[in-house]
């Protein structure tokens, strides 16, 4: 059996400065190599800062990362110097919401492509202007030629989002991460930048995690799906089972909450109340205040984690016995 | 504007609540050394549409499509360059003023935060345009009271609080209950759910399907998320370009799309399910630029079917046989030249 490329165990963040937040309180995760997770949750659930830690780009002095967290046999945690640059964009790449925050506006697309493959490939400027215009090729940039010497400010939206797909793709990842990526961009849009990440995630063989709030996207992009609430997984299965067999009342609430397929004129089931603030750490089931089926020991204590088969966790009292809607 | 356009057939005897006629609104991009006008946006170009009493239109479409630019134009916050808008058949400019326009419409913006004062107590940024309207005080207070209630805020507990005391939904729900101040007809909400997170999107779309039914309110629902349009909207109206692409009942046009670019938005939704996950996606590139657009049907580039005739003329809106669906489409219009057509009317 291959190792598996990620692994987190009892991963916690916590966040100190006038006020402490508990971002992230125990984070179990594996994932193996060519896979692709989505982690989804609303804002403030700990989904982006979970990716986040994969790569250390947390900043330090304010940060508490408790756990272990291991990529491709490294231990992420104690990476530091050149080996934590040699980790960032080699091993594990990132791509953002917005692209004009993660290219370079002084450089041209192709030079910032050459640079990064130069930096971590030792190569010659000229192999890495070949190998930026072979990313800019596969991306399905119009014209890539033309588009080698183009500034981000120069481009659309859409070509932007894929060119940062290429930056981040150049050195060949082991792992991708992906921060909302279409979130910001147009609907014909967003659906080919997802056909376009799905075909090139096959092509290179990398993992790949996906951050989103919109189920459809992670249903069209990924193999397994995590919801998190208040800083932890509360359920985890494959797509097929988050989306036809939901035993979390949360993933129930989201689902509901995507509108798809609901009656016009029916009121929706909306799950009532906000998030938790976590500015302590969870001593109970943090859904509990705004759970339908909630019982008196959901308050009192941590819920069970229920752990079907690999891969298919539940953390709530009713996962076994189904609640009563 | 458009003779295809006639509301004689509907089957509502009133008049509509409020109707729009040849909407434009161009603006001049300056730039160069002198300031000169090097372009001109055509945010909006010949829009017409009607919103009859007590129903939801939504309008979908994506950024620079002109959705928001009509939106605003509607309450008079830009100036159209040309086009009639009519409240309960009175002209806006000629029988119907500005001030008395705005009382009847109102609007919720899609950022909770910029939209109210920070230094307003939520009690004082409802009462506040009231007030400047000649309601005393304590009356202007004790309406605001009211309407947080009505919006699901306990009064004692968010009166007295500032915007930045409150969650996203619920300065959305204070900015809903100030837009209710006036006892509006119509109220615009211009993405006004899109920045909520889905849960809390599910409460407010309850929130404002309550709202209507006990104030008998009329809404332009304007959004790119189509599931949350077809959820709310009666009838729905599709621009590209600054141009009406297609309207119709929200069943006929989500069940029935006509225009060749419903039919790629609709495709462009995420599956939700995961045995038929999208394979192919419906349009490539991005959304053209509304500075120069294309000649004739402004859709012609990126559509499949296209032919001569979608490049040497705009098609103008046509209404369709079944029931008050028009679609600008050559490929639709009997006798357009279009070999998908049928050559009579």
């Amino acid at each position: 059996m291959t190792d598996p490329l990620v692994e987190m165990k009892d991963v916690t963040v916590r966040f100190h400065g006038t006020r402490t937040v508990h971002a992230v309180n125990g984070v179990n995760l594996t994932l193996m190599p060519g896979e692709t997770l989505s982690i989804l949750g609303e804002s403030g659930s700990g989904k982006s800062v979970t990716l986040k830690t994969l790569l250390r780009l947390l900043p330090e002095n304010r940060t508490e990362i408790g756990g272990e967290v291991r990529v491709a046999g490294a231990d992420v945690l104690s990476l530091d110097g050149r080996a934590l640059a040699n980790h960032r964009g080699g091993v594990v790449s990132m791509i953002f919401q917005d692209p004009m925050l993660a290219l370079d506006p002084v450089y041209t697309i192709g030079d910032q492509i050459a640079e990064a493959v130069m930096r971590h490939e030792g190569i010659s400027r000229q192999a890495g202007l070949a190998r930026a215009l072979d990313m800019l090729t596969r991306v399905r940039i119009p014209s890539p030629e033309r588009r080698m010497k183009a500034y981000p400010h120069e481009m659309s939206g859409g070509m932007r989002q894929r060119a940062m797909i290429a930056l981040a793709l150049s050195c060949r990842p082991k792992l991708l991460l992906a921060d909302e990526p279409t979130t910001a961009l147009d609907a014909t849009v967003q659906i080919q930048i997802l056909l376009l990440l799905r075909e090139l995630q096959r092509e290179f063989g990398m993992a790949m995690i996906f951050v989103t709030h919109d189920i459809g996207v992670a249903v069209e992009v990924s193999d397994r799906i995590a919801v998190m609430y208040a800083g932890e997984f509360v359920e985890t299965g494959t797509v097929r089972q988050i989306i036809r067999e939901p035993r979390h009342p949360y993933t129930k609430g989201l689902l509901a909450a995507n509108l798809h397929g609901a009656v016009k004129g029916e009121r929706l089931d909306a799950i009532p109340g906000a998030p938790p603030a976590l500015e302590t750490k969870p001593t109970a089931c943090s859904f509990a205040p705004r759970c339908l089926v909630r019982q008196d020991r959901c308050e009192t204590a941590r819920p069970p984690v229920v752990n079907f088969d690999p891969g298919r966790m539940v953390r709530c009292i009713h996962a076994v016995e189904p609640a009563m809607a | 504007m458009n003779p295809a356009f006639a509301t004689a057939s509907d089957p509502v005897p009133r008049p509509p609540l409020l109707s729009v006629n040849g909407l434009r609104k161009h603006f001049p991009l300056k730039g160069g050394l002198f300031g000169r006008t090097t372009g001109v946006v055509r945010a909006v170009d010949g829009v017409s549409f009607d919103v009859a009493e007590g129903e939801t239109l939504g309008i979908v479409g994506e950024s620079g499509c002109g959705k928001s630019t009509t939106a605003r134009l509607l309450v008079d916050l830009i100036t159209p360059d040309d086009g009639q808008i009519l409240l309960e058949s009175r002209r806006l400019g000629v029988d119907l003023d500005v001030r008395e326009l705005r009382r009847h419409v109102q609007m919720v913006f899609q950022d909770s935060y910029a939209s109210l004062n920070p230094r307003l107590t939520m009690e004082d940024a409802i009462a506040f345009g009231p007030r400047v309207n000649g309601m005393p005080a304590a009356q202007a207070t004790a309406l605001a009271h009211e309407l947080l209630a009505k919006v699901g805020l306990e009064p004692r507990r968010f009166a007295g609080r500032y915007p930045h005391e409150l969650s996203g939904g619920q300065r959305q729900r204070v900015n809903i209950a100030r837009a209710l101040a006036f006892s509006p007809k119509v109220v615009i909400l211009d993405e006004a759910v899109s920045a909520l997170d889905k849960s809390v999107e599910a409460q407010v779309l309850n929130l404002l399907a309550d709202l209507k039914k006990e104030l008998g309110l009329t809404y332009i629902f304007i959004s790119h998320d189509l599931n949350v349009v077809r959820y709310i909207s009666d009838r729905v109206m599709v621009m590209y370009l600054g141009e009406v692409a297609e309207i119709g009942p929200v069943e006929t046009l989500y069940a029935n799309p006509t225009h060749p670019y419903t039919r790629a938005l609709l495709a462009a939704m995420p599956s939700m399910d995961p045995d038929r996950r999208t394979q192919e996606a419906p349009l490539s590139g991005d959304p053209p630029n509304p500075i120069n657009p294309p000649s004739g049907c402004r859709f012609h580039p990126r559509c499949a079917k296209a032919e001569s005739v979608c490049s040497a003329g705009s098609p103008g809106l046509f209404k369709l046989p079944s029931d008050r669906h028009l679609v600008a489409c050559h490929a639709a219009i009997p006798g357009s030249g279009h070999s998908l057509a049928g050559v009579t009317a």
